[in-house]
């Protein structure tokens, strides 16, 4: 399962990367099947850590997206509304969700490396 | 938590596997889009051993079933089958149900996992002062189901008759894949297809020798998942979601399986009578045109409307359309193809309209 060095991850499989990009991971993807819907909040928006920010959907369930960090919401990935199978396709890539600045810089500390997530999921 | 005899396969497979109705039953193998697209283009192998199994036999088994439940099955001729219900005292449906008839004096009534328990004890009850009995094989039985276009190519040679013969809503004691079945030609997925209940054991027999005979084929194994969005599309109902205890089969749009010209008395056909002249909803197909998916339980609206008129029962993206659809039950005098309405999805509404169900239909 591909997990990058370079980021940081959350228990609720949501990647964050140093500029405040935010997605969800490979195992997410697997875990969650065909993407189908994307709802993501408005720019400007803010969002509190572990906190529901969103939604992915598949064909067969509805899944909250949780934020890895609080902060204000500065972009989000329109392409998504038309492709959100891009999730899927390029979870660290074309398939980020949002882009977050963050407002308490030390919340990352309590993020996992990627060491520390692929040792989660390895105990799933 | 019952397994099926199948178990080791799905887990084989790669299945992710879930509880349900008291079974662990495989949701999806692959993927649901995936297998979903087999059964509409191919074909799809399901394991339904966890539905209930409950014969039905005696002298008077036939005037039994026709009083304890809403059709007639003493009518039906020997190897035909219909959908039928059995209905509480007050007329709520208790479930829905495939009644086969296998002989002068044997039927089988098929019955959703959910409800087994309790429709073999509704029968049991109700057919005390008749010479019939009640035998319920469910966990004796594994229910194999080949469904898609491709599926009487794939199980023709492993059955000695001719598949063509059989009709829809048919079915025979024959063998397959090398050991006694019997051998339906139903299914829960708007295409052909063939459901083989077959002893426990046999089971894996004859789901080993499918999945090897299909897989050049594009079979694939199908899980409870691609089954939901199959029979959403086809626009039939699941009890829990369009049928239950507080819903008439005249407000799901099954009116007609009610014959209420049989001879005699059945359990709810008073109240089914009365219910008949004035339903409180209508079950409709709807089309999302706006953004997101309806899903079970988001309240459906009049546009612009602050309160709620009616729910959602069932909610998908489609993946042989391509968009998003539900079914919903909505006031009678809003039912009417074309109607806009507008479902709320979480703080939002999207636009919908009503269209015609099924909302596919097989071109065969």
């Amino acid at each position: 399962m591909d997990t990058p060095d370079k980021l940081k991850y959350s228990a609720e499989h949501e990647w964050l990367d140093a500029d405040g990009k935010v997605g969800i991971t490979a195992f997410a993807v697997e875990q969650i099947g065909d993407i189908v819907f994307v709802e993501l909040p408005a720019i400007g928006t803010m969002v509190e850590a572990t906190k529901a920010f969103g939604v992915i959907e598949s064909v067969k369930a509805v899944s909250e997206l949780f934020a890895p960090a609080s902060g204000k919401v500065i972009a989000i990935n329109d392409t998504l509304a038309d492709t959100p199978e891009t999730v899927a396709n390029d979870p660290y890539g074309a398939g980020w969700l949002v882009k977050i600045e963050l407002s308490n810089p030390s919340e990352v500390n309590a993020l996992k490396d990627a060491a520390g997530y692929r040792a989660m999921i390895a105990s799933l | 938590m019952h397994q099926t005899a199948l178990d080791a396969r799905h887990r084989a497979l790669g299945a992710r596997m879930i509880p349900f109705a008291g079974w662990e039953m495989p949701v999806q193998y692959a993927g649901l889009v995936e297998e979903h697209r087999a059964v509409r283009s191919a074909a799809g192998l399901f394991d339904l051993s966890h539905m209930g199994e409950l014969y039905v036999t005696g002298p008077d088994a036939g005037r039994a079933l026709d009083a304890a439940i809403v059709t007639t099955p003493s009518k039906l001729a020997i190897g035909r089958a219909h959908y039928s219900m059995i209905a509480a005292a007050d007329g709520g449906v208790i479930d829905d149900l495939i009644v086969y008839r296998l002989g002068e004096q044997e039927w089988l009534l098929v019955a959703n996992a959910s409800n087994a328990e309790t429709v073999a004890t509704a029968l049991r009850q109700r057919i005390v002062g008749f010479d019939a009995k009640l035998d319920d094989a469910s966990l004796r039985t594994s229910l194999v189901a080949i469904q898609g276009p491709l599926a009487a190519d794939i199980l023709q040679p492993f059955v000695p008759i001719e598949l063509s013969s059989i009709k829809y809503y048919s079915g025979t004691k024959t063998t397959a894949c090398g050991v006694p079945a019997l051998l339906a030609r139903t299914g829960y997925t708007g295409e052909d297809g063939f459901e083989l209940f077959v002893d426990w054991a046999d089971g894996v027999q004859v789901w080993d020798t499918l999945l090897e005979a299909g897989k050049s084929r594009g079979l694939l194994p199908a899980g409870l998942g691609a089954r939901d969005t199959l029979r959403l599309e086809a626009g039939m109902p699941l009890y829990g979601q369009e049928l239950d205890r507080g819903t008439t089969p005249f407000e799901a749009g099954l009116g007609r399986v009610v014959k209420f010209d049989k001879p005699g008395d059945f359990v709810g056909r008073a109240p089914l009578e009365a219910a008949m002249e004035q339903p409180r909803k209508t079950l409709v197909g709807l089309k999302i045109t706006g953004r997101g998916i309806a899903r079970t339980g988001y309240p459906v609206y009049l546009p612009a409307a602050p309160e709620p008129c009616g729910v959602v029962t069932s909610g998908t993206s489609s993946p042989t359309l391509g968009t998003a659809i539900a079914m919903a039950y909505v006031p009678p005098e809003h039912a009417a193809p074309g109607t806009a309405l507008e479902v709320g999805i979480r703080s939002q509404r999207a636009s919908a309209e009503i269209i015609p169900l099924p909302f596919y239909r097989r071109s065969t």
